[in-house]
C-alpha cells in the first residue's frame, strides 16, 4: 500500500468530524426525558388560580406542553404556530407559564390570543427544572401513556411543526 | 520579566469569575465545600461555557438554589448530580461520568498517545539497526567507483 495515502486519510477523517461538529447546534441539548414518564405537577391555572391542573388529569390523552412567558420575545414569534396547532383540535395544548407575572401573562394572552386549553403557573420555575427546561420557549409532546415523546427547543416554526411535531402526533393518535 | 509579561497577557492570574451573590448559610464547612464544588462542576445550560457558580442567568440562580436546598435536606453531592443529569442530561457535567458512552472520551487520548508511541518506537528501532544494503547493488556501486578512479 502506498504509505503517502495515510496522512490524506487522517486529514479526510478530521475534515469529516469537524464538518459534522460545525453542523450541530450546540444550543440544542438532547433531553434525557424522551420516552420517560412526564414529571408530575399540580399547578394553579392562570385563568382561575383557585383551580389546579395536574399531569394525572391528562393521562389517557395525547397532549402538548408549551413553555411560554410574556417576557419571552421568541414566544411571540412562535405564537401563531402554536395557535395554528391548537386550532386543528387534534390534541390538548397546555401552556406552562414559566417564571412570569400573572397579570402580564393574562394581558399577553388578551393581546395575542389564547390558543391554550389552559395555562398553568410555574412561578418559581421549579416545574421547569423538573422538565429540564433551560430556555423558553420549549415544547413537549406527551403520549396518552404519560411518556414524553418529543421535545422541541426554541420557537416552533411552521416548518418544524409540519416536519417534526405533526409526525409524532399522528403516530400517537394512530 | 518577559515571562511575567506573557503571563499577564494570557490572564494567568485571572481568578475564575464568581457571579454567585446569594448569601447562603451553610450548616457545616463540609456542606459549604460540597456546594462550592457542585456549582463549580455543573454547567449553566443557558450560557453554555459557564458553570453555575460563574453565571448570572436566571436558570443558574434557580439551580444554585436547588443545589443548596438539596444539600440542606441532607442529600449527598452524588444525589444532586443525579438530579441534574436526570433532567438536563450528561451535558450539565463539566466532568463527565465514566460509563459506557464516555469510555472513548476518557480513554481515547491515552489510546492515541500509546498508538503514536508505538509508531515512534517502531520507526526508531528500524533506523537504529545497521542499514541493510542489497549485495548486488553494493557490488555495482563499487564497480562504478573503481571505473571512475581508473578513468582519471
Amino acid at each position: 500500500m502506498n504509505r503517502s495515502i495515510i496522512p490524506l486519510v487522517i486529514f479526510a477523517l478530521m475534515v469529516g468530524l469537524l464538518w459534522r461538529g460545525l453542523s450541530l447546534d450546540p444550543k440544542i441539548v438532547p433531553s434525557p426525558l424522551i420516552d420517560k414518564q412526564a414529571p408530575a405537577f399540580s399547578l394553579a391555572m392562570l385563568e382561575d388560580q383557585s383551580r389546579k391542573l395536574s399531569t394525572a388529569d391528562l393521562i389517557g390523552q395525547v397532549w402538548v406542553l408549551n413553555v411560554w412567558a410574556s417576557w419571552c420575545v421568541s414566544c411571540r414569534a412562535e405564537h401563531e404556530v402554536i395557535t395554528a396547532l391548537a386550532s386543528r383540535n387534534l390534541v390538548t395544548v397546555v401552556g406552562l407559564n414559566y417564571k412570569d407575572e400573572s397579570a402580564d401573562a393574562t394581558r399577553w394572552l388578551q393581546q395575542f390570543g389564547n390558543p391554550y386549553a389552559t395555562s398553568v403557573i410555574d412561578l418559581d420555575g421549579r416545574v421547569g427544572i423538573d422538565w429540564g427546561v433551560y430556555g423558553v420557549p420549549e415544547t413537549f409532546v406527551i403520549g396518552a401513556d404519560g411518556l414524553i415523546k418529543y421535545k422541541h427547543i426554541g420557537p416552533v416554526t411552521h416548518e418544524s411543526l409540519e416536519q417534526k411535531i405533526m409526525p409524532v402526533l399522528k403516530e400517537l393518535l394512530g | 520579566m518577559r515571562v511575567l509579561l506573557l503571563m499577564l497577557c494570557f490572564g494567568v492570574w485571572v481568578v475564575p469569575g464568581q457571579a454567585a451573590i446569594e448569601a447562603y448559610q451553610f450548616d457545616s464547612p463540609q456542606m459549604e465545600a460540597d456546594y462550592n464544588q457542585l456549582v463549580d462542576e455543573l454547567r449553566c445550560l443557558v450560557c453554555q461555557n459557564q458553570n453555575l457558580a460563574g453565571s448570572d442567568a436566571g436558570l443558574a440562580r434557580d439551580l444554585r438554589r436547588e443545589t443548596y436546598e438539596m444539600l440542606r435536606e441532607g442529600k449527598s453531592p452524588d444525589q444532586v448530580v443525579e438530579f441534574m443529569v436526570a433532567r438536563y442530561g450528561d451535558f450539565v457535567l463539566y466532568r463527565p461520568q465514566f460509563k459506557s458512552t464516555t469510555y472513548l472520551l476518557w480513554i481515547g487520548p491515552f489510546l492515541l498517545m500509546l498508538g503514536v508511541l508505538y509508531l515512534l518506537v517502531r520507526r526508531l528501532r528500524r533506523s537504529d539497526g545497521a542499514v541493510e544494503v542489497d549485495a548486488g547493488a553494493l557490488a555495482e556501486a563499487k564497480q562504478l567507483l573503481e571505473n571512475n578512479e581508473s578513468n582519471k
